[in-house]
């Protein structure tokens, strides 16, 4: 009976052997996952629908015989402490080192191992991961769409000259800063639309059905940003507005957008806006559907700038009045300075979902970067590389919103001033 | 007329102007386009034959059934699988949220590498590679997957049992009847607590209210209850399909995949906030109440994250019902599709279609919001 005792209840007295017991045992359930996944080599000999169930068995009496408030190992207490809390949370433990365990190297032989890199032609992979010939070959096409070969220096130049203004606001000085930024948000714009577009100063027009992949993708989610601020904020301010009609107004109209899908707006734009128009005014699809995406992107604005204003409290209201300023002195220099500090998380969230958004105008026809593989994988000489491509897109999309998100936490933490 | 009341009018006055300006200039251009282009407007097209065929449908339908019929069946397929994502995306975001807060160190990081990889990747492509990447590697009908002999997994979609019923409307009507008594036995409880102190199992009474009431039906013959098998059969020579059983389709299940694991990680950062939320007084206030952890979370933790949780989750719902009108992109037969897309093409009627469309989701939006601010207000502070 005492003998039993020892087992089922470890004592302290005995935790040395009993750790180094533990750990062999869950030690010898890893190495069996391990090379039952890796090396389909099975050690325990159980079956394979039960293939996890005799380590995780091991694995827990393990874990049940190391979990010691305090033992003479330090690993072994960061484990307990971290990952050995309580018989339930082992087998978290253990479920999720399984887990990884089988299917890390799987991903990985498919992504790298297997996968093959270097070649020009769907034959040239022959291993039976990844084929990143496809991406590789098709790579000048998914960043420039169909933008002829010989003018894409011109959205090289758009942006090089884009991050080169960037990096000029952050190095130069204060008084400076001001100037360029209003550069960039109201000049550059145009300056880039031109470069790329043509047409002006001897450059070749460049009609915009051929524009296309990222370079698309993102000149629509720069233009939908920077258009979509300005509006958000005058209906948020419109809707705070103590004017009944400019009130009523902006209610209907950010409600208006908000409830209904961004796809319809699209097809919106895409279908009913060329009625709106008079017969000799065209105007080009892009441009239909970069308005559809400002006014839908807009509303979502103006209730993440309404949220900065409402929390601001009255005595600024106040005190800007009693100063003798007026409505919009008021709002320039007192209010909306404070309130957009507030919410530039909800900011930056608001770009983040229009930047995730812009793949749908793939659905009205035009070919950003998912637009782009999709006519890629579709091509006879490529078909059957759907997951490498969007694997591919799923990589460029998460690096720039990962990044983005990244990015507003920082600026959060920096502006944020103590109240 | 005093100078402040001026100052108040002369804005309106010119907002009210230009409104009408802006929205009566188009209304111009759009009339003189469409004299223009011979079309003309109204809503009659609705009645008439919609002659294209619908791949699923909850409803009878074929091509010789109005617009409006594929109208509805468009809509209810939207309605379909908002509400099936609604319901996983909430399940996983709940247990990703929860995750994400547990001391293992390994299991907060898998559920924030989950959160992080699913929340930035677009909808859209997630969709796609739900669709065309993973789907399409089932395999064909001949060598399904199969669970029993009764559910088979093949690249055409997954075939399932179909429920025979004999006298559904009996069970149906028993079934209701079973939820209102057990309602009364809830608020029996409720009294019995507040007014006696005493407790009442009200759970397991009403749930076994409701076992026996449907029950009832199957034990005395009235209600029964069969199912039809998929089988396989011999299309051509070398093709095999299925018949009988339900089909879910694939362009169903990959949008279900994709809307449910997007949104369950915005629903799974709600949760996480709304856990957090609760201060740790309250906690240590119920255990020294002598509650035990169980009881806690129970009647103390939950009640109070879930002030905090559901708001923006309201706002995740609606999304997500917004989002499902991705199925265009899939040709999952739903609103967009149908109506937008196929019935826009063969009548050409932008304007009546589109106002249709956007309307439905906007009433769509409206209600959940509606009923969701009813749902927060019966569960907000009610100070005394």
């Amino acid at each position: 009976m005492n003998y039993l005792d020892n087992i089922i209840k470890p004592k302290q007295a005995n935790q040395n052997t009993l750790v180094i017991f533990g750990s062999i045992l869950i030690l010898i359930s890893f190495l069996d996952v391990v090379l039952l996944s890796v090396f389909d080599i099975n050690l325990t000999g159980s079956s394979k629908g039960i293939s996890f169930f005799l380590p995780l068995l091991l694995g827990f009496i393990g874990m049940y015989y190391i979990r010691f408030d305090h033992t003479n190992f330090p690993l072994i207490n960061r484990f307990n402490k971290s990952l050995n809390i309580d018989w339930l949370n082992s087998i978290f433990t253990l479920l999720s080192i399984f887990v990884l365990l089988k299917f890390v190297p799987l991903i990985l032989n498919w992504l790298i191992f297997d996968a093959n890199f270097i070649g020009t032609a769907k034959e040239d992979c022959t291993g039976g991961g990844a084929c990143w010939v496809f991406i590789n070959v098709w790579l000048k096409r998914f960043v420039y769409g169909l933008y002829p070969d010989s003018e894409t220096w011109r959205i090289n130049l758009a942006f090089i000259l884009l991050f080169v203004t960037i990096g000029a606001s952050y190095l130069a000085k204060p008084k400076f800063k001001k100037y360029i930024i209003l550069f960039l948000l109201f000049v550059f714009p145009f300056i880039g639309l031109s470069l790329i577009s043509g047409d002006v100063g001897g450059l070749v027009y460049v009609e915009t059905n051929v524009w296309g992949g990222l370079a698309l993708t993102l000149i629509v989610s720069i233009f939908a940003i920077i258009f979509c601020f300005p509006i958000g904020v005058m209906l948020a301010m419109g809707r705070r507005s103590e004017l009944p009609v400019v009130k009523y107004f902006s209610v209907g109209f950010i409600e208006l957008w908000r409830g209904v899908p961004l796809i319809t707006v699209l097809f919106m734009a895409a279908n009913m806006f060329p009625l709106f128009l008079p017969e000799d005014v065209f105007l080009d699809k892009l441009i239909r559907c970069i308005i559809g995406i400002i006014l839908f992107e807009a509303a979502y604005m103006a209730e993440v700038v309404r949220g900065g204003l409402q929390s601001l409290p009255k005595g600024q209201y106040e005190a800007a009045k009693s100063l003798g300023m007026g409505y919009w002195r008021m709002h320039l220099f007192v209010i909306l300075p404070q309130a957009l500090k507030i919410v530039i998380p909800g900011i930056a969230n608001t770009f983040i979902a229009l930047f995730k958004d812009t793949p749908l105008i793939f659905i009205v026809g035009l070919l950003e970067l998912l637009g782009m593989i999709d006519l890629a994988k579709t091509n006879p000489k490529w078909l059957g590389f759907a997951a490498e491509g969007y694997v591919f897109a799923a990589l460029v999309y998460f690096v720039f919103c990962y990044s983005m998100s990244r990015y507003s936490q920082k600026l959060e933490k920096r502006l944020s001033t103590e109240r | 007329m005093n100078l402040k009341a001026l100052k108040r009018l002369a804005p309106q006055l010119i907002a009210v102007f230009l409104i009408i300006a802006v929205i009566g200039y188009f209304w111009n251009n759009t009339r003189l386009n469409m004299e223009y282009l011979g079309m003309e407007f109204g809503y009659d097209f609705l009645s008439k034959a919609a002659s294209f065929d619908i791949q699923f449908s909850l409803i009878d339908y074929d091509g010789s059934s109005p617009y409006f019929r594929a109208y509805l069946v468009g809509l209810l397929n939207t309605i379909l699988v908002s509400v099936l994502g609604i319901i996983f995306a909430t399940l996983i975001g709940l247990f990703i949220g929860v995750s994400r807060l547990s001391p293992n160190y390994l299991v907060s990081k898998l559920a924030e590498v989950y959160i992080e990889v699913f929340r930035n990747i677009p909808l859209l492509l997630q969709l796609f590679f739900w669709y065309f990447a993973v789907l399409r590697t089932l395999p064909l009908p001949e060598n399904a997957i199969s669970f029993g002999q009764s559910i088979f997994i093949t690249i055409k979609g997954i075939y399932v049992p179909k429920f025979i019923w004999t006298n559904f409307n009996f069970f149906i009507i028993s079934f209701i009847l079973a939820i209102i008594v057990s309602f009364f036995i809830f608020s029996y409880a409720k009294k019995q607590r507040e007014n006696y102190g005493k407790h009442f199992p009200a759970f397991w009474v009403s749930l076994g209210t409701i076992i026996l009431f449907s029950g009832s039906g199957f034990l005395f013959g009235i209600v029964n209850l069969t199912f039809e098998y998929p089988e396989i059969y011999n299309l051509t020579e070398t093709v095999f399909n299925y018949r009988g059983g339900v089909t879910i389709i694939p362009e169903l299940l990959s949008l279900l995949f994709a809307l449910s694991l997007y949104t369950s990680t915005f629903i799974a950062e709600n949760v996480r906030a709304g856990i957090l939320g609760v201060g740790k007084g309250q906690k240590e206030a119920s255990s020294s109440l002598g509650l035990t952890p169980a009881q806690t979370l129970r009647l103390v933790v939950l009640p109070q994250a879930l002030r905090i949780i559901i708001p923006p989750t309201t706002n995740q719902y609606l999304n997500l019902t917004k989002n499902s009108s991705l199925a265009a992109a899939i040709a999952y037969p739903d609103l967009v599709l149908v109506f937008a897309g196929t019935a826009l093409n063969q009548t050409g009627r932008a304007i009546e279609i589109i106002t249709i469309t956007m309307g439905t989701y906007l009433t769509l939006s409206i209600l959940i919001s509606i009923f969701m601010n009813w749902y927060n207000k019966r569960i907000e502070i009610k100070e005394k």
